[in-house]
């Protein structure tokens, strides 16, 4: 037996440091990286969210695929298996030597991942930005879920309607770099200074897309701030993590909870009343969206000017409006009463 | 774990030989832990006078909830580290247990609740089993071989994940499961219980049992170990294997307390334990050290993050503090222990 462990144990050491060099990121989706010859341009495209195996993003890219397959084109999903800035930028570099036609990215961070989407971009190679902007001369386009005033203002105002406008509230943000987090949460600063003058934001704390924190980082806010009355986490893990928080020490319902989720991760909740309404864009037309506007550039249809008017498919007609942004639509509230109409 | 086949009285002649040279030591890892119960009054005093809402049960208790899972890791990372090695994988076994158990509550939600438990620890001590090979039989020093396996693990995992589903929500399980997290047991949390049941034999095993001692002996001087005729290699799978089965049994939990399971659980977990195994005055270079001195260290990290958290000090310095706060309780620690070992030597010179 023992020499039996003797003679596998350096075939395992192998096998273990094969692993080491394929870690740090996974490819989902059949894409090879063979360029296509189609008439309009090489409809390879390449999705690098934040994360990978994260539900929000994979319904994300869900929605590339079905797009892929309406046009025809490759899709893949590549990324770091933690949201990190810095592990985006070799993805950026690989996916470029690969030669895809485009690459659709959520940024970490608007600047770290700049200088190797420029790189891509002056080999040929189209960005569209989703889900979080990266700097705009980094990027073709960037696919806007939602207005960002839009989702900061109508998060403040479903909270409001929960604790009838008064008492004191807290956000549980992602990382504290994240773009889109700050937008939304300048936009509720702004929302409660001008339409809620007794509802004061106490703190706004970080949890990092991390489950431990996140839940521990509500914990410390309820210690902190025994007459809270509510807490918007506009992040799909935080508000998860919240929710269980609250209802491992029987806050349930008595503080309320609300922000951006997805309706799966968060049907529990819904129904044991920990949460009375939460948010949400529907991730899969973003994915959808991002992936056919990549494809029109690509292809040369649109050049990705502002004013640019063109047909995404089965979601309709959009414009780029400002600074190269095209609006996904509203977000759609989800509660009790609406949420088994949803599967994502 | 049994002892092996040397003739049994010179065995025992060498081991209470032993014993009796690490009586100094043995007496100064119990003053270290008196050291850390003074670092843990001093936070508590402090803070107390700060905010007063700090020094609730219902704050300590949410403390101890808080450090249970970690705990229970620490309890395996002691045993592992008592040999000379370090076990970097737990976040990963924690991780990789608490989604395999949280989909299968999902794919079978009529199973017994302990069927699932069985589950995580037999998985985990599978994953430590073989780290344990890795390390004794493949002589592969320990911190080489578990970042190797951390990557595995965690890369197992993302396959997993990949092919099943991306992430285990709170209503795919049954509530029995997640209830595991929030039943209490005569007024006390069930997390707290297991982690103090655990502890217990542990300390209890490593205190009474001859393997135990021999762990110690194994870390302290590995060449002089195999010269009395300890299994040294045995005993360091052993080691690993069990710091997998509570990797494994806190991965159970782990899913029971966050009710949300994706392939990043658990994640950089390994730092959090092996801080409060070091807080608490296990030697990292093997040989010395407790587990009640790592579950005090688990104690006493907790009630420093819980503290800095009540004391309202802003997020970007908690981090800092943190760190700061895991040398300065070394630091004190160390002086502290000085201070009583110094003591006691100059009673004994007059005696």
């Amino acid at each position: 037996m023992k020499k039996l462990f003797q003679t596998l144990g350096p075939s395992f050491l192998v096998f273990v440091l094969l692993m080491l060099v394929a870690c740090g990121g996974t490819t989902t989706g059949g894409g090879t990286p063979t360029p296509t010859t189609s008439s309009g341009g090489n409809l390879n495209i390449a999705f690098l969210p934040k994360q990978i195996n994260n539900p929000y993003f994979d319904t994300a890219a869900k929605g590339g695929q079905l797009a892929a397959t309406d046009l025809k084109g490759q899709f893949k999903q590549v990324g770091p298996s933690t949201a990190n800035a810095a592990a985006q930028v070799p993805f950026i570099t690989t996916l470029t030597e690969q030669r895809v036609g485009a690459i659709v990215i959520s940024g970490d961070d608007p600047n770290a991942v700049a200088p190797a989407l420029k790189q891509a971009m002056s080999q040929g190679v189209k960005v569209v930005s989703y889900d979080a902007d990266v700097a705009p001369d980094a990027r073709n386009v960037f696919i806007n879920q939602a207005n960002s005033e839009q989702i900061g203002r109508s998060e403040v105002d479903l909270l409001a309607q929960q604790i009838n406008s008064a008492g004191q509230i807290a956000v549980l943000s992602a990382a504290s770099t994240a773009a889109n987090q700050n937008t939304w949460i300048g936009f509720m600063k702004d929302e409660l200074a001008t339409k809620y003058p007794n509802m004061q934001l106490v703190k706004v704390v970080y949890g990092n897309d991390d489950d431990q924190t996140s839940f521990n980082d509500t914990l410390a806010l309820l210690q902190q701030y025994p007459n809270l009355k509510g807490i918007i986490s506009p992040t799909t893990v935080g508000i998860a993590a919240a929710a269980r928080a609250l209802e491992s020490v029987k806050k349930g319902g008595k503080v309320a909870l609300t922000g951006l989720g997805t309706p799966n991760q968060l049907r529990q909740y819904v129904k044991d009343g920990t949460i009375k309404g939460f948010e949400l864009w529907d991730p899969g037309n973003l994915g959808y969206l991002a992936y056919y506007v990549a494809a029109l550039l690509v292809e040369g249809k649109i050049k990705g000017t502002v004013g640019e008017t063109f047909t995404a498919g089965k979601l309709g007609s959009y414009t780029i409006g400002a600074n190269n942004v095209v609006l996904l639509g509203p977000p759609t509230v989800f509660n009790a009463a609406n949420i088994d109409n949803f599967n994502f | 774990m049994k002892m092996t086949t040397t003739s049994h009285e010179v065995e025992s002649a060498k081991q209470r030989n032993h014993m009796g040279l690490a009586r100094l030591p043995g007496l100064v890892s119990r003053v270290r832990e008196l050291g850390l119960l003074a670092v843990l009054f001093f936070i508590i005093l402090v803070v107390s006078v700060q905010a007063p809402r700090f020094l609730s049960i219902d704050n300590f208790v949410q403390i101890l909830l808080s450090v249970a899972i970690i705990a229970i890791v620490a309890v395996g990372e002691t045993l592992v580290v008592l040999t000379r090695n370090v076990d970097l994988s737990v976040g990963s076994m924690v991780g990789i247990t608490a989604f395999v158990t949280a989909y299968f509550f999902q794919q079978i939600p009529n199973t017994n609740i302990l069927v699932g438990i069985l589950l995580g620890c037999v998985l985990g001590l599978a994953l430590g089993s073989i780290n344990g090979l890795i390390v004794s039989l493949g002589r592969v020093p320990a911190i080489v071989a578990t970042l190797g396996t951390l990557y595995v693990y965690r890369g197992l995992l993302f396959v997993i994940g990949s092919n099943t589903t991306t992430q285990v929500n709170a209503s795919d399980v049954p509530p029995g499961y997640l209830a595991l997290a929030t039943t209490q047991i005569l007024g006390i949390p069930a997390l707290i219980l297991i982690a103090a049941v655990i502890a217990i034999i542990a300390a209890y095993f490593l205190h009474a049992s001859k393997s135990g001692r021999q762990l110690y002996a194994v870390g302290s001087n590995p060449a002089a170990a195999d010269m009395i005729g300890i299994r040294r290699n045995r005993l360091v799978f052993a080691a690993f294997a069990a710091s997998g089965l509570l990797a494994g049994l806190a991965g159970v939990l782990w899913g029971a307390r966050f009710a949300t399971v994706g392939a990043t659980a658990a994640t950089g977990l390994e730092l959090q334990v092996i801080a409060a195994v070091v807080v608490g005055g296990v030697n990292i270079f093997g040989g010395s050290g407790t587990i009640l001195g790592a579950v005090l260290g688990a104690i006493v990290l907790g009630t420093l993050q819980n503290a800095l958290n009540i004391l309202n000090i802003s997020q970007f310095w908690l981090q800092a503090s943190y760190g700061a706060a895991i040398i300065g309780a070394v630091v004190l620690d160390a002086i502290i222990t000085r201070w009583v070992q110094r003591t006691i030597l100059a009673r004994r010179k007059k005696v």
